[in-house]
């Protein structure tokens, strides 16, 4: 089956870091600054990219994806800008409370969901609020490459302006900030007139302000391959759950930060894999009984089987619900 | 293992050979007595010990023939190496995984020591030591991406990932099994395997493309590919076909298990840091039938293989004319006893071939 069999972790490797940095920037937004626990530099990453941040709150695993805003080119530091959200999921609440200098988080390796177009001859960078931190790592990126750019930045008031003050100062010609509290908008539709071709656009900020971007884009005739926004895909793991392996005649409990294949092997049971990404088919398993709902997330099995809920797979896939067996 | 390099060539007298090491360690890739398309993709994250899956790039007695092979491919016809203007970020995410690797992963070989942007690279075998400014291109007799893989064996083929699709912007193919990067620069995932029999109609390249457009940094991922060559040819491809494809009508039973190989490509996925694109590295073995067959394993399962293989992807790979010819020879080692499942030679416990 597999050209050299081995075990290794579903999902991306991960890097333990440590706290080398909190720094409060206004009443809602923190900046957390890392460095790697082991001294090595950190990978390089691409200007855009995010990494999850792995906290351990109480015995509760929480994950939470932050955009990277340092200098990419800069591999002795990471650094993410919090807000914190006093209804979310808590992932924020917690760096906010808990995390100080000297203690201990994983990372994961960074991943990009948001890249610059390389081919773009100039980047527009529309923001809204914290949705600024991505563009903090693009700018950086692109003076060093020599990119033209500009910022268009929209936050509700000056004390809340989020490194606004800084942007400004650095590139007064490029930056350009508008607050909400003093009338002061994008003028979105000029914007798009006036740019050249090859020019590209990326938003990042609150789902209005994305879906506005893109329609008016779209009106105005941009191409859509020229309209960037930030998708932000959750991290896939989720509620613990519990499952009978009928063949094994086992009980096993899959941990809400690990997958379904990994519990099973984790408890002995020898599962076949390949990919452990949801596209070789290698790791198909029979659903025996089902009482709850299904969390496909894989490529290999089309939407009819998705429905059946007779199949599933286990290298990525989840489920909700009372009971579960697998033939397995 | 200290790697003596061979003296060989890739050509005109055609002197390749492998050593009984190479033999052994050679990636067969067939894990059954049969072989279809399949997503056959894993991580590639080693493996065991002197395989060509240990390393990130293996490096073997063929190296420092290989590079000389590519020199004067590249003397030829310079445009087997190419990169679209928004690419040169990824040519430098290429230069760094591969001295990185290479000099972590081989130390004995290479060595790399970084100050800052200045950065001095050491390639023992190529006799090189070169100091340099990293994303400096002025600082290089090239550019990045073909400075450091007329260092590296195999194929490069590097992706831009635009809008949940991939496009071959940049590469250097000098040993390809029949493609050509000219033709296939700027092509999107689809365009360039349109060649393909049955495989799109399986549903290959749909659930390829996205395992591959989340291909992690840090995660690198693998596969085999494999196709058929007379003589140890590096260079097949399209631009140079009038030279080697007639080379194929030459086998006769005397000659075959000599001058027949099988061809395979060990392909690796990196998702490269800085860019966001990503690497197909493609690295190419030769083995001579006569070479294959020592080990009793293989010869037995080769034989099979070839004989059930779909008319399409003998036909596709480019040597239906010379199955009959083929199967006459491997016929002679498959005995018909069963084989170990998967790929290793297994030669402690497979029996020899019975007469
Ligand atoms: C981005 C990475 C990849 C690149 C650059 C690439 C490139 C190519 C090229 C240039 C060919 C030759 C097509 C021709 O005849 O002109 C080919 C063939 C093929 N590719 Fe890919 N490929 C990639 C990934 C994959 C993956 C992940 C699969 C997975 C299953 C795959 C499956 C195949 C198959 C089955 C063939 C036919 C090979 C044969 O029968 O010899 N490719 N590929
Ligand atoms: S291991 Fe490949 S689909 Fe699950």
């Amino acid at each position: 089956m597999s050209a050299a069999p081995q075990k290794t972790k579903a999902g991306a490797e991960k890097i333990d870091v440590t706290v080398s940095a909190v720094v409060p920037l206004n009443e809602l937004v923190t900046r957390f600054e890392f460095r790697r626990t082991d001294g090595r530099p950190f990978p390089p990453f691409s200007a855009g990219a995010h990494t999850v941040v792995e906290m351990n709150d109480d015995g509760r695993t929480r994950l939470n994806p932050y955009s990277l805003m340092s200098d990419p080119a800069d591999t002795s530091t990471y650094a993410i800008s919090v807000r914190r959200d006093d209804q979310g999921r808590g992932g924020s609440l917690y760096l906010h409370t808990h995390v100080g200098v000297g203690d201990r988080l994983t990372l994961s390796y960074p991943v990009n969901l948001f890249p610059l177009d390389l081919r773009g001859r100039k980047h527009v960078f529309l923001a809204g609020g914290i949705g600024i931190t991505p563009f903090m790592a693009m700018i950086a990126h692109l003076d060093r490459m020599g990119g033209a750019w500009e910022l268009h930045y929209a936050c509700r008031s000056k004390a809340l302006g989020t490194y606004a003050e800084d942007l400004m100062q650095a590139h007064p010609t490029r930056a350009h900030v508008y607050y909400d509290d003093q009338n002061q908008r994008i003028a979105l539709e000029d914007l798009l007139d006036g740019q050249p071709l090859g020019t590209h656009v990326y938003v990042c900020g609150p789902k209005g302000m994305i879906d506005w971007v893109h329609t008016t884009a779209a009106a105005h005739g941009w191409p859509d391959e020229n309209v960037h926004s930030e998708e932000f895909l959750a991290p896939q793991p989720g509620t613990p759950f519990e499952v009978y392996l009928s063949r094994s005649d086992i009980t096993i409990q899959v941990g809400e930060s690990e997958s379904l294949l990994e519990a099973i092997e984790r408890c002995g049971v020898d599962a076949p894999f390949l990919c452990r990404g949801g596209a070789c088919g290698q790791c198909e398993t029979d659903v025996v009984e089902a009482e709850g709902t299904f969390e496909h997330r894989d490529h290999w099995l089309d939407d009819d089987e998705h429905a059946s809920g007779k199949k599933i797979m286990p290298c990525v896939s989840r489920f909700d619900g009372k009971k579960l067996v697998l033939d397995r | 293992m200290t790697i003596q390099f061979n003296e060989e060539t890739f050509r005109d007298d055609y002197s390749f050979r492998n050593s009984d090491w190479a033999i052994r360690r050679f990636p067969f890739p067939f894990h059954e007595d049969s072989y279809m398309y399949s997503v056959n993709m894993e991580q590639h994250q080693g493996g065991p010990e002197e395989s060509v899956y240990e390393k990130r790039f293996d490096v073997d007695e063929h190296y420092v023939a290989e590079m000389q092979d590519r020199a004067l491919v590249l003397a030829e016809d310079p445009l087997r190496c190419q990169s679209l203007p928004h690419m040169t970020l990824a040519g430098w995410d290429t230069l760094e995984l591969i001295m990185v690797s290479k000099s972590e992963d081989s130390p004995d070989l290479f060595e790399l020591h970084r100050d800052g942007d200045r950065w001095r690279w050491i390639n023992k075998p190529m006799g090189i030591d070169h100091t340099f400014t990293f994303l400096d291109e002025t600082t290089l007799p090239c550019g990045p991406l073909e400075y450091i893989t007329r260092q590296a064996q195999g194929d490069f083929a590097v992706l831009d990932q635009r809008g949940d699709m991939l496009y071959m912007d940049a590469g250097m193919v000098t040993t390809q099994a029949d493609w050509s990067l000219d033709f296939d620069i700027g092509m999107d995932f689809f365009e360039w395997h349109a060649p393909v029999p049955l495989a799109n109609e399986m549903g290959i390249f749909k659930r390829a493309l996205k395992f591959l457009l989340n291909v992690r940094q840090g995660s690198p991922a693998r596969r085999l590919n494999w196709t058929m060559t007379v003589n140890p040819l590096l260079d097949t491809s399209p631009e140079n076909y009038h030279k080697w494809g007639v080379q194929k009508s030459s086998l006769t039973p005397a000659n075959i298990g000599a001058k027949q190989h099988l061809r395979v490509e060990l392909q690796t996925f990196y998702r490269l840091p800085r860019s966001n694109g990503l690497l197909f590295p493609i690295r190419c073995y030769l083995i001579a039938f006569q070479d294959l067959v020592t080990i009793p394993k293989w010869g037995r399962r080769l034989h099979r293989v070839v004989r059930d293989l779909p008319e399409e992807l003998a036909d596709y790979k480019g040597f239906i004319a010379n199955r009959p010819l083929m199967l006459d020879y491997l016929g002679q080692y498959d005995d018909g006893l069963p084989t170990s499942p998967g790929v290793w030679p297994d030669l402690e416990t497979e029996p020899p071939l019975q007469t």
